[in-house]
């Protein structure tokens, strides 16, 4: 099953590969992770997301929370909660087609950014299904690059993750 | 204020933690430390051949005192040579503090002369690390660092220290306190959940309490006790946990596991309810998961709550001090005025007394050849069970497990989690220097001693009255043993060709050496050896070479199917 942990860690150097580490070391799945720092200048906000059983999750938890950086965390699928992660694709977009890209990027709420007579690059968020729905409707053949960010999520209404 | 070099702030750091011994080996990055050290008389440095020799030293004294053990090292090979120490400890929960110099700050990451990313390095087998890049910070770290190591699951921390930090200049601050946001270990344990845990307890049929290293690590050997005696259940301690219950008392089953006795496997096996107290059920425990334990309901006590449900799943898991739950549990059950099941209890033990006639551990008494079990039982008689005994890994240490009966914790010293060869001698180095007047033993073989035998040096130096007692077999055995066993005899790489003469190497490093060839002889020769108070003796017993360990559970198998002879 697919579980999306949003951890709290002190924003110090070497935080990030801890977490990395820890997950290369007793052989987890990354699916995806992103992180940046939050209001709290001395806090790094990291969302993650990983794949397996019950058991597996559960030590992964329990794992993490061992970190000594690790101030925080959440299993925010145990909640209602908002995923996103942000694409920026660069399509060609000539003659014909140039149309159907606009169109499409149209109906799935994605912003052009960046035009040239053959390419447009566009800007789309949404959940990771949506992105990858996206990049099927464009056709294979029609994509130069894919920068993806991997996914953020928070929890619905007053739950918040805090130190 | 005025204000200290960081070299000057690190000695004062650790004199606020009261180090009095630290292990280590001096290099170019960490000489501003020597020299602070030289210029003071409360810390003694000892060093040792090789930087493995320092950290393993540093977790001998750790182990059979309870207190942190500190090592101080280079940077680049320092450290490296470092590494399987700090792997050790990880895998041991040994609390530790070692200490790494690093290039200057200005240098780091331009592969500068004996420079390695030490913290990357380490990172995967240390609790944690720091890297401190300003000499302001350099008391707080160190205050962090021996704070960690000690509290929670103990391990080792890793402090980098860059030559130009422990040169610049700071005020000194030590802070009295650490309070860290995202540290915090548990200590008392769920008063709901040791509450449903001693109801399970008192309505077991067939208990047996299953202790580990984490009762000797939490020092609670005495409330363990206490709480065995006062149900009367029968106990079995894990590799670690040798010393936690006293070996010798009757409701000691000895060691469990792959090389654990009978009464102690079959009894986990057909228990109704297992009360595992600081033990991590390892696969040297549990052999194959889907047959551990079958029938049993599970209550686990742990420091760590990342051990509980890793491996095998528990019914009543307790996160806590292993010495605070059981003050819990002894407690609560008092309050009870409950006794244990007095019928069904007195037909367990009956069951297990079968067991235990099996006699187990038996073995050929009448050879003509020096037996290794039979070394270890008259060392057993003639130290009175007293003696600080380390071993390193292979046969030897299982049979040392095996036959020498601890009845005290922290007197069995040795590597369980990573199974360290060459951890014997400076373990036993650790532990003399900080019981100068008590007998210390390394148990070892002709394979393991040769890992760190250059340490033959530093008992030299510092006059350690060590007693070596090497099994010599001329094999790798445990090697030897798994060949024959699983590999139709094919013995690669397991035979020691062109051993050392030990009795002249011993002599070469200025120490006694002993050859002892015949059964008759080894009582004299341990006499002989334990009366020499002054000197380390070097003992060579040349073993029967066909000997193997018994009884074992083959990995893979379920506890109840051991290999008894």
């Amino acid at each position: 099953m697919r579980h999306i942990i949003s951890i709290l860690m002190e924003n110090e150097s070497g935080a990030l590969s801890r977490v990395a580490g820890l997950f290369s070391a007793r052989g987890y799945n990354i699916e995806s992770l992103t992180v940046a720092p939050t209001n709290d200048p001395t806090l790094s906000r990291m969302t993650l997301v990983t794949t397996g059983n019950e058991q597996i999750v559960e030590q992964i938890v329990k794992q993490l929370n061992k970190l000594i950086d690790v101030v925080k965390l959440m299993e925010l699928n145990e909640y209602r909660y908002i995923e996103r992660e942000m694409m920026l694709i660069k399509v060609h977009a000539a003659e014909a087609g140039r149309e159907e890209i606009k169109r499409l990027s149209d109906i799935f709420r994605g912003r052009i950014i960046d035009v040239t007579s053959e390419v447009y690059t566009i800007e789309l968020t949404g959940t990771g299904e949506k992105l990858d729905a996206f990049m099927e409707a464009v056709g294979e053949r029609h994509i130069l690059e894919v920068v993806r960010s991997g996914a953020m999520g928070i929890a619905r209404g007053d739950r918040v993750l805090r130190a | 204020m005025t204000e200290l070099t960081g070299a000057e702030i690190f000695v004062r750091c650790l004199k606020a933690e009261d180090v009095d011994l630290i292990f280590g080996y001096p290099g170019g990055a960490v000489l501003h430390i020597y020299d602070a050290l030289y210029k003071q008389k409360d810390i003694s440095h000892i060093l040792t051949r090789h930087e493995q020799g320092a950290v393993h030293a540093a977790e001998g004294y750790a182990k059979s005192t309870g207190r942190v053990g500190v090592a101080l090292v280079t940077s680049g090979p320092g450290a490296t040579n470092a590494v399987t120490g700090i792997a050790d400890a990880y895998m041991d929960s040994v609390p530790l503090v070692v200490f790494t110099g690093q290039v200057p700050t200005y240098l780091i990451g331009n592969d500068a002369f004996q420079e390695s990313d030490s913290v990357g390095i380490t990172r995967p087998i240390v609790k944690h690390n720091f890297l401190v890049k300003d000499v302001a910070d350099l008391a707080e770290t160190v205050k962090k660092a021996f704070y960690i190591a000690a509290s929670g699951r103990p391990g080792p921390v890793v402090v980098d220290l860059p030559k130009d930090v422990t040169a610049a200049k700071a005020a000194f601050k030590y802070p009295k306190s650490i309070r860290m946001r995202s540290y915090n270990p548990t200590i008392k344990g769920h008063p709901g959940q040791i509450k449903r845990a001693a109801e399970l307890i008192l309505q077991a049929e067939r208990p047996i309490i299953y202790a580990g290293g984490g009762v000797i690590l939490g020092g609670a050997a005495k409330e363990l006790t206490e709480f065995t005696r006062m149900l009367g259940y029968p106990i079995t301690n894990t590799l670690m946990g040798l010393g936690g219950y006293p070996a010798t008392d009757r409701q000691s089953l000895g060691m469990l596991g792959m090389h654990g006795t009978y009464e102690a496997n079959m009894a986990m096996h057909q228990a109704d309810v297992v009360i595992a107290i600081g033990a991590r059920f390892d696969d040297r425990v549990t052999g194959n998961v889907d047959k551990f334990c079958p029938h049993a309901k599970i209550v686990h006590v742990d420091v760590d709550p990342a051990s509980i449900s890793k491996t095998v799943r528990v019914d009543i898991p307790i996160v806590g001090q292993v010495k605070d739950v059981l003050e819990d549990l002894i407690g609560i059950i008092r309050e009870s005025g409950k006794k244990p099941k007095a019928a069904p209890l007195k037909a367990w033990w009956k069951q297990i007394e079968e067991w235990r006639g099996l006699d187990c551990l038996k073995y050929d008494r009448g050879s003509e050849l020096i037996k290794p079990q039979f070394v270890l039982e008259k060392l057993y008689e003639i130290t009175g069970g007293d003696a600080y005994v380390t071993s390193d890994v292979g046969q030897h240490q299982m049979w040392a497990a095996q036959f020498y009966k601890f009845d005290k914790p922290n007197r069995w010293i040795n590597s369980g989690g990573l199974g360290t060869m060459g951890v014997g001698l400076p373990f036993a180095i650790g532990t003399q220097m900080a019981h100068p007047d008590e007998q210390v033993v390394c148990v070892t073989g002709e394979a393991s001693i040769q890992m760190c035998i250059q340490e033959l040096s530093t008992c030299l130096q510092y006059h350690l009255p060590i007693k070596v007692v090497t099994l010599n077999n001329r094999y790798m055995g445990m090697v030897r043993q798994w060949q024959e066993f699983f590999y139709q005899g094919r013995y690669a790489m397991s035979y020691m060709d062109a051993l050392p003469d030990f009795v002249k190497l011993a002599e070469a490093y200025g120490h006694v050496g002993m050859r002892i060839e015949r059964p008759g002889d080894v009582e004299g020769a341990l006499r002989e050896a334990m009366a020499i108070k002054d000197r380390l003796v070097f003992m060579d017993f040349v073993t029967d070479d066909t000997e193997n360990v018994y009884p074992m559970i083959p990995a893979g198998a379920g506890q109840n199917e051991m290999i008894l002879v």
